[in-house]
């Protein structure tokens, strides 16, 4: 097994509600409440959960661009929230992000050129000043965008082009990992597929770690090889694509698989549905026990007072983690093994 | 709601008088639409040449990425078009055989509610944020039925509470930020079907939600429409959500439908080169190791649609005859029709 470049251990990243006259603080958003994990090397580990689970404040911490309540991130061994200065700087060219919306992520004002080539400014030791130009059109080529239109404006490019200058930029410093927050929802369909190609491609000839967050159930799928399932700040599940998709054992797992719409009319009827009720409870006052217990059927009184800790439950055919006091396997989907059936595709990237 | 009440309620409509009268079923027909937009920048046909029908109880999916034109057919049928910028050069739309674009906005404005409606996407920028909730969807009882306020108020917790709001009463009174994007989705939904409609046009209806409230808010509006044999219109970019409701599917691009057909031969045998390749380039829940073979290029710019098929550019069976000619929608099989030279090739693989 490939050894971990990042761990996350017990991460924890309050928000403080004001409120008041005197702006005293009244409460707390729970946005990340504990959540721990390993990044393997040249792994892609995926996120997904609905909005307000957490996901993507995991993925600002991970970046520091929060800092957080409490817990740490270990980075190939050095401890990433005591660092500061030079060597903070030092360490963020080895961790990147690509933003959801390329719309907003991109600065208007700036040509190509001077977005993917302002990580050499901040890290002018990396590329010498002359060659610049040079590593932005190898940049702008790599991600299959011609190295001509260095001198355009993000305007001029399509939602799936500008998503591309977003990862161009992600991985100009060589980083080890990429975080890509939501890279593809805003994209049309055939658009999609493009860029999570890309993705896959360059995770091969660069051999980067991604950490891949996501609503969309099917790309995480995908690209991922293990995966995390997230609810209000926790991690509800966690463990290897096989085992959340063929063998989930959360209940919230199973009503999340079993909520995708599958692109199938035949297995319209077959397909065993479980509709939740209700909305997900605000992460500023979240259940106590296990936070899935206003909407699990399996609730019981326990899951009312005791928290379910992420540990190894059997899942039918070895273990995997689980955050839930009765912790089940059930197959929702039917799996299709389609790896050697594709050999004619011709992948456009 | 009971089936007893449903049925006073259609006699109470046939009481009101309603002057359409489908005949053997035959709710919708557009014929030959075309929509403009005069810019600045020049003009952009978002709709050369669209044609379909819906019929009482059918659902019909149409299909298509941004751009394709789906949300502007679904504006130009509910007459909600801003015009200018928008010109509708051509085409018919009739309503129980009258043709919508050339009667008296008055009296087009009477259809808008109780015969034909609308769900849209965006459900917080689609309600009025200083008004209850409950005021907004009485008002279509006020203004189309002349009701006094503590009657339609009345009538819209019935209909909150037929939606399936919970506690209805007291939140009647409540305002649309008091409400999540799942029960704010069923408010416009309660408030489009308030008066009965017999088409219901539902754009994008679960896009900007989770997915366990979509598979949600999709349940609620087949088990409305099944009630009520509404004439449904779904306009969506997801493959997964169409499959799982749609019966009948028309595919956009490019201002055209590129292919008709029943929703089962449509996922088992498309039959134009841009259905497969959606189909293709989709990432499945239900599949591992599956590669995605993504469509190269982009979607055309509307002001520049390319000659011949418009779908040439990004075609692997794009032949001399496609960048000259434009295929027009043929019957390829029994039931299924596809706007392509190469038809039957694609659909015998």
């Amino acid at each position: 097994m490939a050894e971990a470049i990042l761990t996350a251990t017990d991460l924890v990243k309050h928000y403080p509600i004001k409120g008041g006259v005197l702006r005293r603080t009244v409460g707390h958003v729970k946005a990340v409440d504990g959540v721990s994990f390993e990044l393997l090397k040249g792994e892609t580990l995926g996120i997904v959960g609905e909005s307000g689970c957490g996901k993507s404040t995991l993925g600002r911490l991970l970046m520091r661009l929060e800092e957080p309540t409490s817990g740490s991130v270990v980075f190939d061994g050095v401890d990433m929230y005591a660092q500061r200065g030079r060597a903070m700087r030092k360490l963020r060219r080895d961790i990147q992000i690509v933003f959801q919306d390329p719309y907003t992520s991109l600065n208007p004002r700036k040509t190509v050129g001077d977005i993917v080539g302002e990580p050499f400014d901040i890290h002018p030791d990396v590329v010498p000043k002359k060659g610049r130009r040079k590593a932005v059109q190898d940049l702008l080529d790599l991600v299959g965008l011609n190295p001509e239109h260095i001198n355009r404006y993000p305007h001029q490019f399509s939602g799936g082009q500008r998503q591309r200058i977003g990862i161009a930029r992600g991985i100009a410093l060589n980083p080890k990992v990429l975080i890509c927050d939501e890279p593809v929802s805003a994209l049309d369909v055939s658009v999609q597929a493009q860029v999570v190609n890309l993705m896959e491609k360059l995770q091969d000839e660069l051999g980067l770690s991604y950490i891949f967050i996501a609503h969309d159930l099917s790309v995480v799928r995908h690209i991922s090889d293990r995966v995390g399932v997230m609810y209000l700040g926790k991690m509800a599940e966690l463990g290897e694509e096989d085992d959340i998709y063929g063998r989930p054992t959360h209940p919230y797992t199973q009503a999340l698989l079993s909520a995708v719409p599958v692109p199938d009319p035949t297995l319209r009827d077959k397909k065993e549905q479980i509709v939740l009720k209700g909305d997900v409870p605000s992460p500023a006052n979240p259940p106590s026990g296990c936070r899935f217990h206003t909407r699990c059927w399996k609730a019981q009184d326990k899951c009312k007072t005791d928290i379910p800790l992420l540990e190894m439950r059997p899942d039918g055919v070895a273990t995997h983690l689980s955050a839930c006091h009765f912790a089940q396997p059930r197959e929702i989907i039917e799996t299709v093994d389609v790896s050697d059936q594709q050999d004619e595709v011709g992948n456009t990237v | 709601m009971t089936t007893t009440e449903t049925t006073s309620r259609r006699r109470a409509k046939t009481a009101t008088g309603s002057e359409y009268h489908p005949q053997d079923g035959l709710l919708l027909e557009v014929e030959d639409l075309h929509v403009e937009f005069h810019t600045a920048d020049g003009i952009a046909k978002a709709i050369n040449g669209v044609d379909f029908s819906l019929n009482q109880g059918e659902t019909l999916a149409i299909l298509g990425e941004s751009g394709s034109g789906k949300s502007v057919t679904a504006q130009a049928i509910m007459g909600i078009l801003d015009m200018p910028p928008a010109v509708i050069p051509k085409g018919q739309i009739r309503y129980c055989g009258q043709d919508l674009l050339t009667m008296p906005a008055e009296q087009r404005r009477k259809t808008r509610g109780p015969e034909i409606s609308m769900v849209f996407q965006d459900a917080l920028s689609s309600l009025n944020p200083v008004f209850p909730v409950g005021w907004q969807i009485a008002e279509m009882f006020r203004i189309h039925r002349g009701m006094n306020r503590s009657d339609s108020l009345e009538r819209a917790v019935k209909l909150m509470q037929r939606v399936q709001i919970p506690a209805a009463k007291e939140r009647v009174k409540a305002y649309p930020h008091q409400f999540s994007g799942g029960m704010r989705q069923r408010i416009m939904i309660a408030m489009a079907i308030a008066l009965d409609p017999a088409v219901l046009i539902a754009d994008e209806p679960t896009t900007a939600l989770d997915v366990t409230v979509q598979a949600q808010i999709m349940a609620l509006l087949q088990e409305l429409q099944e009630e009520r044999q509404m004439g449904l219109i779904l306009i969506t970019h997801d493959l997964g959500v169409v499959a799982d409701v749609a019966d009948k599917i028309a595919v956009m691009y490019a201002g055209r439908i590129v292919e008709r057909a029943d929703v089962y031969d449509l996922y088992r045998q498309p039959a134009h080169p841009y259905t497969k390749g959606l189909l293709e380039s989709i990432p499945r829940l239900d599949q591992k190791g599956q590669q995605l073979a993504a469509i190269g290029g982009l979607p055309p710019n509307l002001m520049h649609i390319p000659q011949g098929c418009a779908f040439n550019p990004r075609c692997k069976f794009a032949q001399d005859v496609c960048r000259e000619d434009r295929p027009t929608l043929q019957l390829v099989a029994p039931g299924r029709e596809s706007a392509c030279h190469f038809a039957e090739e694609v659909l015998n693989g």
